[in-house]
């Protein structure tokens, strides 16, 4: 039987393995100690508890358990990073080159740089939401300290070519970050092929806790070191003080331990469905797959239905937890940068959905959601000015539309 | 957010969908909004020439669930209405009638322009001065 609502919203966050409360259980009321408390049995139990966990979320990314710094999620991770490598680099130089592409944590940290001196580089993307790493290349600068690159796009699931990235990074000598937050868990990442010298990732993306991230932090060729954003009792190598969450960290240890077991089998699920997914929207008119269909995550598709709005959409299929690019989704009343970057017209993006599919995700949730779409589709258009004019021949750039 | 029963009334039963004929002489026509913004409303009335009387009223929404219920609203209350008593349908009462939230005003702002737009539009093809828009919106 069908459980409504249908959550394809996994990039927003994702529904908690029951497996993994399971693993946190003991840590709400029996292992309760401060991890870096070293003169009695609880402390050592929550240190135990924290080693473990690193070890566990290190072995995922291919890292050393003492590269792993925890964080209370991506944001501060990207912020750490950032912020960490201008302020220790500072004598290297200023100049960070990103994509306009990135999570706003990313831009907005590059943004408040700006106003410190920092010489920051957005480069576009091209239609398919790729980055030609040659570009990346010829934007380098004696003065540059850092490239950022996010792995797989949250909009998009677009995933860019990170180890060459990485490997002109390396062959330059300047600091690779990467924002790997819907990468981690759902493909295979690993820092080392992939030239990456930090990297953001977090737990709630991978059915573990909210509030806990981690932020990996390269220790030999070369060893990194970012600047201590909160001060404090200098925990984690000194660059992220404040008491371990311990409960969350053995969450987000065990779901990186699921996530590496499951990944081959469950990708391969996940794929599948969402193909199956996009290729039945797909035969609705005027409909238009975003970002490149190679290099892309497993789990996420994102569809323009020209002549619909996706607000109106979302209201259509409220029995399917989707996500727009529609201004209306959003407190700025601006369509989404993201597939503005792509140079999509404002329209297509006003049009757009992003279904993130899960691991709880079934079949039946994806005929319902087919049919639910496909209906909403039609029944808007039904009742689209710009519809009707697209089927009478009408070039809608011919008109001179009243904006206000 | 969550939307009012009267929205959701309007958009999953919208009232008046359709088209009429533009070239005819009683009929005005207001195309509002843009694509570009995500809203697009085009309104048609209907005016029964001897008494001035709106008495068909017809829409097509591109927009927002909000969009589309102001829209909707619009037509059922232009209806029957004359012109003069059409053109004092404020917005703020679209606002209240469907109980939408501060983000979505605007919503109900294009639907009295696109109310002001389908009957200057009558108005110029009978040979009419259009009338002025002196409000400010709220």
């Amino acid at each position: 039987m069908l459980k409504l609502p249908i959550y394809l919203d996994n990039n927003a966050t994702t529904q908690m393995d029951p497996r993994v409360f399971d693993a946190m259980k003991p840590y709400f009321l029996e292992i309760y100690g401060n991890a870096a408390s070293k003169s009695h049995p609880f402390g050592w139990a929550a240190e135990e508890a924290v080693d473990y966990a690193r070890g566990q979320v290190a072995s995922l990314i291919c890292a050393n358990e003492k590269e792993i710094i925890f964080t209370s999620g991506a944001t501060e991770s990207n912020n750490l990073a950032i912020k960490g490598v201008f302020e220790m680099y500072a004598n290297k130089g200023n100049h960070i080159i990103t994509l306009s592409t990135e999570h706003k944590a990313v831009l907005d940290a590059c943004k408040h740089l700006e106003k410190l001196g920092a010489e920051v580089t957005y480069l576009s993307v091209g239609y398919d939401g790729m980055i030609d790493p040659a570009v990346i290349e010829a934007a380098i600068k004696p003065n540059t300290i850092l490239v950022t690159v996010m792995y797989g796009n949250n909009e998009l699931g677009v995933i860019q070519k990170i180890a060459e990235i990485g490997a002109i990074c390396k062959k330059h000598g300047v600091l690779f970050h990467s924002d790997a937050t819907q990468a981690v868990g759902k493909i295979p990442v690993d820092v080392l092929a992939d030239h990456i010298d930090l990297m953001s990732f977090t737990a709630h993306k991978m059915y573990g806790p909210k509030g806990v991230g981690a932020l990996y932090v390269r220790r030999k060729n070369p060893r990194v070191k970012v600047t201590a954003q909160m001060d404090g009792g200098g925990h984690e190598r000194g660059m992220r003080s404040g008491t371990l969450n311990v409960t969350g960290i053995v969450g987000f240890g065990k779901a990186c331990e699921i996530a590496k077991a499951d990944m081959s089998e469950e990708s391969t699920r996940l794929s599948g469905m969402r193909d199956r997914l996009e290729r039945e929207l797909l035969t609705l008119e005027e409909s238009y797959l975003n970002g490149n269909k190679e290099h892309r995550l497993p789990h996420t598709t994102n569809i323009s239905f020209k002549y619909v709005e996706g607000e109106g959409l979302m209201m259509g299929v409220k029995d399917v937890a989707v996500s727009s690019g529609s201004a209306c989704t959003s407190a700025s009343l601006e369509p989404s940068y993201v597939l503005k970057s792509l140079g999509l017209d404002d329209e297509l993006a006003h049009s757009s959905l992003r279904f993130g599919l899960g691991r709880f995700t079934t079949e039946d949730e994806i005929d319902y959601t087919i049919n639910l779409v496909k209906e909403a589709v039609t029944k808007l258009r039904e009742m689209s000015p710009l519809w009707e004019m697209f089927k009478e021949g009408i070039d809608l750039k011919s008109i001179q539309w009243n904006e206000h | 957010m969550a939307y009012s029963d009267k929205v959701i009334d309007h958009y999953t039963n919208p009232r008046n969908i359709g088209t009429l004929d533009k070239s005819k002489t009683n009929v005005g026509t207001g195309l509002v909004g843009a694509p570009e913004c995500g809203d697009v409303m085009r309104l048609q009335i209907e005016v029964d020439e001897t008494t001035g009387i709106i008495q068909d009223a017809k829409f097509k929404t591109f927009g927002c669930g909000s969009a589309i219920a102001s829209s909707s609203l619009a037509t059922e209350w232009l209806k029957g209405k004359s012109i003069d008593d059409a053109l004092n349908i404020d917005n703020m009462e679209i606002v209240e009638e469907l109980a939408l939230p501060p983000v979505k005003i605007h919503c109900s702002v294009l639907a009295e322009d696109a109310i002001r737009s389908a009957i200057n539009d009558y108005r110029g093809k009978n040979g009419l001065e259009p009338i002025e828009s002196t409000k400010i919106h709220h």
